[in-house]
């Protein structure tokens, strides 16, 4: 859990106050929409398709039981009963009204949350591994860091006016689950070659209009000089950035139109004065971060009971397979909770589940819940004993699905449903695609996918990284499909390729339908996943299977 | 011969709801799209458009939005995005169909 010092408290406390004179003036017509704009922005308020949007951010993705609590009671007491989990670990209400919106952010505040800096062209919320501090393959937990970076990037007075919003992201496992390589800075916790702690810092990625898979900048960063580095890199964005057009305003566009070497050298010129004048967190802040961090204590006594339960129960073996990870300690798994039933909204869920979620929190994993980028739920440190009445309690409010990793553990973004820039839905897409799958009961034999559908060229619904991507465009007023294929999220990532000419919606799934028979027919083994065979033979057998009509004329 | 014109309704985002409103005939803001007073050329669109600028206090947003006109004479909205937003989401019966069932 992140910590939320005094200063939080009052600055946070303090912003709520004006921004309720600031809507009291708005309601009253003394405010007009221009002027409020740029302030219920500030304050993570959207004006959406069929009501404003509140965007609460969940500094890297960690929450614990109060404050899962409370959001289930905002989403009883201001909104419809649920909450969205987005791929940028942020909870979005999709129904409030105006006159709400004050209450509902002092409701956060008692619990230490807000929506500051979750819009507007600012460091935006920080984000990291969802199994940080958990996973079996990490090097050193991330969340030290993140929080480092959090209260340096809160209200920091240089950056609230970027020529862009910015992203960070960080990793601490050589496995990338944080995507940071689609981030306008990303993290890699490594060591040197004499095994010192340090930071790999990746600059210039992202997706939207222009992706751009970002470029190693630093190799090499020594612990202590992080926040005086990314100063620098911020100063440089801040200077040279363009401002010119908001299409061209992010650091990849610099980076790409600068070059890598121009950028580094400008940043460690740059860096060579941060790094002197900085005026370093205390020791005692670090520690006390770092100390608030340490491993909860791990009960190491295996339990027989376990293998027992797997040996007797299919469902819960399955379940284990899809939605367990191994964690650090042998005698616990890293639980993630699925909110993507098949037919469900992925992302979406109610204030009943998340009342679930906090009690399991509580009472099995260390008071600890994760929301991941791929917008699930994630019980970061269950004893493997517990992990049966886990998951029965699961079972019981429909929150169960043993789908991670596979084809209905779709990332989407909200689309045409919600989102005023979208140019076609998403939301039935995915409906759609786990519904049809679940029916022809081929998920798990497909085995891994990574379906990714955004409903507009920004690409929240990060498809450019799908292994099979899907955009929403609005064609001569048809929704249209555009299917990416051999996108990947990971430390290998790479930029889907576009397939062909897009699909109305009611094309969209028998051309997915074949594309996945003709994987089955053609991957070596069950053990190739989709992403592998792609990689292995090329587009073209899947185009084929896309575009059967254009072989048969080509033939 | 004059360019064609498309007709068009002035639409926005209600102030304290925020959900879609459109201007009718008396100048007051509906929540139903068929109540939307037509606009029949570019120039009667764009007066009624000024005229509800002046309006802040009670919407966000105003807009031209393209309709077709149905046999019985009443607006229907010409591009999806408009549909959706006489409806609501699809995967949830909430917004406008949930209210239209209940009042
Ligand atoms: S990708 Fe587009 S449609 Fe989807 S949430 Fe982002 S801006 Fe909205």
């Amino acid at each position: 859990m992140y910590i939320y010092n005094d200063f939080d408290a009052e600055f946070v406390r303090d912003r709520v106050r004006q921004f309720r004179g600031q809507v009291e003036k708005r309601i009253d017509g003394s405010l007009t929409e221009d002027e409020f704009k740029p302030l219920r922005l500030m304050n993570g308020l959207y004006l959406q398709l069929h009501a404003y949007m509140l965007r609460v951010a969940i500094p890297y993705g960690s929450l614990d039981a109060a404050k899962m609590r409370q959001l289930a009671f905002i989403a009883d007491k201001w909104d419809k009963g649920y909450g969205h989990f987005t791929t940028r670990q942020n909870i979005q209400f999709n129904w409030p009204l105006l006159k709400d919106v004050p209450d509902m952010l002092d409701a956060l505040a008692d619990v230490g949350m807000h929506a500051i800096q979750t819009s507007g062209n600012c460091v935006r919320n920080v984000t990291a591994d969802h199994f940080a501090g958990a996973a079996s393959d990490e090097i050193e937990d991330p969340r030290p860091t993140a929080e480092l970076l959090r209260q340096w990037s809160t209200d920091h007075p240089e950056f609230q006016f970027l020529p862009r919003k910015f992203k960070i992201a960080i990793t601490g496992s050589p496995n990338d689950r944080a995507v940071t390589k689609a981030h306008d800075i990303g993290i890699r916790m490594v060591r040197n070659e004499n095994d010192q702690p340090g930071y790999e810092i990746i600059v210039g990625g992202g997706l939207g209009r222009s992706p751009f898979i970002g470029k190693v900048l630093r190799e090499f960063l020594p612990k202590a000089e992080l926040l005086p580095y990314i100063e620098a890199v911020l100063q440089v964005y801040n200077l040279e950035g363009r401002r010119d057009n908001k299409y061209k305003a992010r650091i990849k566009i610099l980076v790409h139109e600068a070059g890598l070497d121009e950028i580094r050298g400008s940043v460690e010129e740059t860096f060579a004065r941060t790094l002197a004048e900085f005026k370093k967190p205390s020791d005692e802040l670090v520690d006390q971060i770092t100390t608030y961090f340490n491993p909860p204590e791990f009960n190491n006594i295996q339990s027989h009971a376990y293998e027992e339960a797997l040996e007797t129960d299919p469902v819960l073996r399955s379940f284990v397979e899809t939605n367990v990870a191994e964690h650090k300690n042998p005698a616990y798994g890293i639980v993630t909770i699925s909110t993507k039933p098949i037919g469900g909204t992925p992302g979406d869920v109610t204030s009943d589940q998340m009342r679930l979620i906090a009690d399991l929190a509580e009472k099995y994993s260390h008071n600890e819940v994760r929301i991941s980028h791929e917008q699930n739920a994630v019980l970061p440190h269950v004893r493997k004993a517990d992990i049966p009445l886990v998951h029965a309690a699961l079972k019981a409010v429909g929150l169960a699905t043993a789908n991670i990793g596979l084809i209905s553990d779709i990332i989407a973004c909200p689309g045409m449903d919600y989102c005023a820039l979208a140019t076609a839905r998403s939301i039935p897409i995915a409906q759609e695609i786990s519904t049809r799958f679940d029916e022809l009961k081929l998920e798990k034999e497909i085995g891994e996918l990574r379906i990714k559908i955004s409903g507009c060229i920004n690409a929240c619904g990060h498809h450019h990284v799908g292994h099979i991507g899907i955009l929403g465009l609005d064609k001569a007023g048809v929704e249209n499909y555009q299917i990416t294929l051999g996108g990947d999220a990971t430390q290998t990532m790479a930029l889907g390729e576009r397939a062909g000419p897009g699909f109305a919606a009611e094309e969209l799934l028998p051309a997915l339908e074949r594309l996945l028979n003709r994987y089955l027919e053609i991957r070596e083994c069950s053990d190739e996943i989709f992403l592998e065979t792609y990689r292995r033979l090329g587009p073209q057998p899947f185009q084929q299977a896309l575009y059967p009509e254009e072989e048969k004329y080509a033939a | 011969m004059a360019r064609e014109f498309t007709p068009q309704i002035v639409t926005a985002n209600d102030l304290l709801l925020g959900d879609a409103v459109y201007l009718t005939k008396a100048g007051t803001w509906s929540r139903l799209h068929s109540d939307a007073h037509l606009a029949n050329s570019a120039e009667q669109a764009q007066t009624m458009l000024k005229h509800v600028k002046g309006q802040q206090d009670v919407i966000v947003g105003a807009y031209l939005a393209n309709v077709s006109v149905n046999e019985d004479g009443i607006p229907e909205p010409a591009h999806f995005r408009e549909a959706f937003r006489t409806r609501g989401p699809s995967n949830y019966f909430h917004g406008k169909q949930a209210d239209a069932q209940s009042s």
